[in-house]
């Protein structure tokens, strides 16, 4: 089993958003390019699950997010982590604006 | 057995109750279901009055700093710190501190200035590096990872599974099998930094605890200065051994918590709660698993209490501890499933705590030696002879 975030993107509007079930889980948005803006998840907390996550980030980043990616998984935080973790293997840093996760975020070395 | 507190444990257990009630569960009300930590300011606000309080790093030896609480004492006041959503497995989400690895206490001077210092104050991690994918049950037998000597260092070759910590670790304490022997005495203590060529976290192991991960670690020509173990040459089954029996009594505390508090919030919800014209409390069916948790949770504390009073007499305590340690995590279980049966359907959803608990909970039967090998353990003593 691949442990990266591998589904193809999907465009990122409100039409697909609406069209996903109101499940917990983890996702990926990024630009036209596929530069990985936000690695995020959906939790309890959150009324419809990864619909409501993905709402929230077409406000906050809808001006040059193009695309989504998603899996549901009740791990949600172990798996963020996880996704936080192989972001950082593969690209040296966290995404921009969740720099500050950097100092909880731990190493991982996929062989 | 006397199980009656004295004053200063019954002021400590009303203490640390009042704590949990007023700092910990308004903390954690606004975070997710499953997590493992409280937002910073709240920690470091919170830890700030633990140490106000005289409680911070509860489990430190006296002798380095520590309150020196006995092991009845910390184990009423564990029974204590897991009475919230996280519990289990995040009593007071650390807010109480660490001690950091037990074993490092038995370190050289130089090996405790390098890693239990710094772990005391703060500013280094450890992680307990033993179980193998060959198992974990009997890593006397199980341990593959091996280490030769070359010239001044060790060698390790290798892998290590359902290790927890390890990615944020610094530094690893690491049993390697060093000799032929098949069993406990080729095996050898080593303390290795993480950032350490030939050290590889390789992959996170997703369990039912969601909010936290295992790893899977691997080691490649891993070298380590001969100054780096811990202990004696193959003498490192006995420092591992040592913390799984010690462990056993706080691990087996810990589980009575969220038993009681999710039995108090069934008698709660049995006496407001109607069916049928009556209230569930009025139900000889309700009653009797309200009767049912009651028993196991005085069972629980009953065990637990005389294993911690033995090791606080110098008494061998073995069997008390495998014994404490299976009956409390075994009853809890039993409690989280009856509790969420009283709630209905409310009790599955992560509008309440019982889900979580009932998840971590079935780990707690696995964690720390299984039921089975609990079982063992105290056979071996009552048995006794050839199978000491």
């Amino acid at each position: 089993m691949g442990i990266r975030l591998e589904k193809n993107w999907e465009i990122l509007n409100s039409t697909n958003i609406e069209a996903l079930p109101g499940q917990l889980g983890v996702y990926q948005i990024a630009d036209k390019d596929g530069q990985i803006i936000s690695v995020g998840y959906a939790g309890a907390k959150e009324p419809f699950g990864i619909r409501s996550a993905l709402e929230r980030e077409i406000l906050r980043h809808g001006n040059v997010a193009t695309q989504f990616r998603y899996e549901f998984t009740s791990n949600y935080q172990s798996r963020w982590d996880e996704l936080l973790m192989l972001h950082i293997y593969d690209y040296g840093e966290l995404p921009e604006h969740q720099q500050n996760e950097s100092s909880r975020v731990g190493r991982l070395h996929p062989s | 057995m006397n199980f009656d507190l004295t004053d200063e444990q019954q002021m400590i257990v009303d203490t640390t109750r009042k704590f949990v009630e007023s700092e910990i569960v308004p903390a954690e009300e606004h975070l997710d279901p499953d997590a493992g930590s409280l937002e910073p300011h709240d920690f470091e606000r919170l830890v700030t009055k633990t140490k106000e309080m005289g409680f911070y790093g509860l489990d430190i030896p006296a002798e380095y700093g520590g309150p020196g609480l006995d092991t009845t004492t910390r184990a009423l006041m564990a029974i204590e710190m897991s009475q919230h959503r996280a519990g289990l497995y995040n009593p007071c989400y650390g807010v109480f501190g660490g001690a950091g690895l037990a074993q490092l206490y038995e370190a050289t001077d130089a090996q405790k200035e390098r890693w239990l210092y710094p772990t005391l104050r703060g500013e280094k991690k450890g992680c307990f590096a033993l179980t193998e994918p060959s198992g974990g049950s009997d890593p006397a037998r199980a341990i593959q990872t091996k280490g030769y000597k070359d010239g001044t260092e060790w060698v390790l070759n290798g892998s290590k599974l359902y290790i927890s910590g390890a990615d944020k670790a610094d530094y690893a304490l690491l049993f390697a099998r060093t000799s032929d022997d098949p069993g406990r005495n080729g095996v050898t203590a080593f303390i290795v930094d993480t950032d350490s060529p030939g050290f590889f976290v390789r992959r996170v192991v997703h369990t039912l605890r969601a909010t936290h991960y295992a790893t899977e670690l691997q080691f490649e020509d891993l070298r380590i200065p001969e100054d780096q173990i811990l202990g004696e040459v193959n003498g490192g089954f006995a420092i591992a051994n040592d913390r799984l029996s010690r462990q056993r009594i706080p691990y087996a505390a810990g589980c009575i918590g969220p038993a009681i508090k999710a039995q108090a919030m069934s008698i709660e919800w049995a006496k407001s709660r109607e069916t049928f014209g009556s209230l569930l409390a009025e139900k000889q069916a309700i009653q009797w698993m309200l009767v049912d948790n009651e028993i196991d949770i005085r069972h629980a504390r009953y065990c637990v209490l005389e294993a911690a009073q033995k090791a606080d007499k110098g008494l061998r305590f073995r069997t008390e501890a495998a014994m404490a340690k299976l009956v409390a995590t075994e009853a809890a279980g039993r409690v989280v499933d009856r509790c969420m049966q009283i709630h209905g359907g409310i009790g599955v959803t992560k509008d309440l705590p019982l889900e979580r608990w009932y998840r971590e909970l079935r780990i707690r039967r696995v964690g720390e030696g299984p039921s089975e090998v609990q079982k063992l353990i105290m056979a071996r003593d009552i048995i006794g002879g050839s199978f000491k």
